[in-house]
């Protein structure tokens, strides 16, 4: 038996009044690439940090390869590698020394740091750039760079929050490719969030959409839009946003892409550009 | 580093074979002082790609000895046991410079909170006592280079300091050790304010108190009774006591000193790891 990589049962939380995840239930297997996709405030965000152990949940709620979020915190980090949604590489460090920074507490031994970080930063194309203050860096090269930060420790779980947000379409192709190459390499396993619903269907082997804090349709991408045409009776496949149109948009999206939403969103795209 | 560009996948396959294999992790107690390392290392990565902080914050202490210093040295109003006041002054001016950075210190860490960096690391296998430990010992050094720079702008203006080795390694601990305190209360009214602008507010309200409310400028004997009392309680006033007695030879405490400063830090330590998981919602 292969063991999921990511097991959510039940998973709730709230910020104050805002059920931001309302019963969660969600696995990911070991080694697919799993796309949690959903309309802003949907609780993509929220439920990432959960996993993460960013946000403490109670015991039973999360496991990441077998390991409780809330007892077996240090041993879920080791197996993690986090993008965040918002851009977060240190502007005032080199791309190397941001990539250093993490082998550092990831506890690559001395003797291979230097090494491993070189690697780090030649998966994700950013060796002759290696020695430029980060803030010089372009969108793509900055998400680039929290990508080799993130592979630094060789994650058994690679967390992408949005990676492609604000990237042009080139940047977005190259981002992908570079964490296909590595997941090549590595047999990772890959949980991502995207709005780019052209990229869930390329790249995704799953997909989970969530609205109001809950998973409303899961399966490969190809499943879900045969389920639609079947649904409408249509003989062209419709596409996967198209699905994401059908559960987002059913009825009780007065609450979504509520302002703070869009421009916690704006923000980080303006960040990129 | 540079492999033939002609055969790309190839080449990036057994181009990262060591991200292969996670790092084994390191064993219990040797993970602090790697965490509180890989945070020093990070500080002065900044400070050589950035002096003009450096630069800028020099300017006050100097404008302290150079003015206040040789003018009270002239007017002798304040009893200093007979040495020149300039001299007694220098002491309480490294220890405000120092100060005055920690105190700031939080603002870093909630800049931190709103880039994503500090989420970050919250996810790396660090536990939040050691990422407080490793930050303050981080705002220690930066405050140590600061503290470095004031000694010499004090050797200038002609102080009589101690350049033994040993009593300086001394000073060097001091600085941190009062650092680290100042740090960690600064990131412990980060984790209670959590904005950056309240914390500003914060750090300019208890600055000056503590400074003032402190031996930096003027001995205890010539204070009110209540400022003795505040004074007393103050750990500034045992971190300018510790310099004073290391880098002029006066009497000092050194042993209760150092003990107010370490109790000071672990106190700080822990205040500030309790609120540090606030930041991180
Ligand atoms: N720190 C916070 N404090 C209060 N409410 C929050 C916080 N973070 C998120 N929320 C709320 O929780 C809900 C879910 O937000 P979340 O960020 O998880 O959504 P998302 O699916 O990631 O959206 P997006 O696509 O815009 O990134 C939203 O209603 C949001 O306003
Ligand atoms: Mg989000």
């Amino acid at each position: 038996m292969t063991q999921d990589a990511v097991a959510c049962t039940g998973l709730a939380y709230a910020f104050g009044g805002t059920r931001a995840v309302d019963g969660l239930d969600l696995t990911v297997a070991e080694g697919e690439v799993f796309g949690l996709l959903g309309p802003n405030g949907a609780g993509k965000t929220t439920a990432i940090r959960c996993i993460t152990t960013l946000l403490p949940v109670p015991a039973g709620m999360v496991r990441v390869f077998g390991h409780d979020t809330a007892e077996d915190r240090m041993a879920v980090r080791r197996l993690l590698g986090y993008v965040p949604q918002q851009l977060s590489a240190d502007q005032s460090l080199t791309g190397r020394e941001n990539v250093a920074l993490f082998a550092r507490v990831f506890d690559v031994p001395r003797r291979e740091r230097a090494a491993r970080v070189g690697q780090a930063l030649a998966a994700v194309d950013l060796t002759d750039a290696a020695d430029r203050l980060a803030k010089t860096y372009s969108g793509g090269m900055v998400r680039r760079l929290e990508l080799a930060q993130a592979l630094v420790s060789a994650p058994r779980l690679l967390i992408l929050d949005e990676p492609t947000i604000g990237l042009d379409p080139i940047a977005r192709t190259g981002v992908w490719e570079h964490i296909n190459a590595v997941r090549a390499a590595t047999g990772m396993t890959v949980l991502v969030t995207t709005h780019y619903m052209d990229e869930a269907d390329q790249y995704c082997d799953r997909v989970g959409l969530m609205h109001h804090g809950r998973v409303r349709a899961l399966g490969t991408p190809a499943e879900l839009r045969q389920g639609l045409a079947a649904r409408r009776g249509t003989t062209t496949l419709p596409t996967l946003e198209d699905v994401f149109r059908e559960v987002a948009g059913s009825g009780l999206d007065d609450e979504s892409g509520d302002f703070r939403d869009v421009r916690s969103t704006r923000r980080t795209a303006g960040r990129v550009g | 580093m540079s492999e033939a560009p002609a055969v790309p996948q190839a080449a990036s396959a057994d181009g990262i074979g060591l991200l292969l294999q996670a790092p084994r992790p390191r064993a219990g107690w040797r993970l602090l002082p790697a965490r509180v390392g890989a945070m020093c290392a990070v500080e002065l990565q900044k400070l050589r790609h950035d002096r003009t902080e450096l630069y800028t914050r020099a300017v006050q202490p100097a404008l302290w000895l150079l003015i206040f210093g040789q003018t009270f040295t002239r007017i002798k109003a304040i009893p200093t046991d007979g040495i020149p006041y300039i001299d007694y002054l220098a002491p309480g001016i490294i220890a405000q410079s120092a100060m005055f950075i920690a105190i700031f210190y939080g603002i870093q860490i909630i800049w931190e909170r709103d880039a994503g960096i500090l989420n970050k690391l919250l996810v790396t296998p660090t536990p939040r006592s050691a990422l407080i430990t490793g930050k303050a010992f981080a705002a220690g050094v930066k405050s140590l280079v600061q503290a470095v720079v004031v000694v010499l702008i004090a050797a200038v203006l002609g102080v009589a300091l101690t350049w033994n080795p040993l009593k300086l390694l001394g000073v060097a601990a001091v600085v941190v050790l009062g650092s680290v305190f100042f740090s960690c209360l600064s990131m412990t009214i980060a984790g209670i304010v959590l904005s950056r602008d309240r914390l500003m507010g914060f750090g300019q309200a208890i600055t000056m108190p503590l400074f003032f409310g402190s031996n930096a400028l003027y001995p205890l004997s010539v204070m009110p009774g209540w400022l003795q009392a505040v004074s007393k309680g103050n750990p500034l006033s045992y971190q300018v006591d510790a310099l004073r007695g290391l880098l002029l030879g006066t009497p000092a405490h050194l042993a209760l000193d150092f003990a107010v400063l370490l109790v000071a830090a672990a106190l700080g330590i822990a205040a500030a790891s309790s609120l540090l998981g606030r930041l991180a919602r």
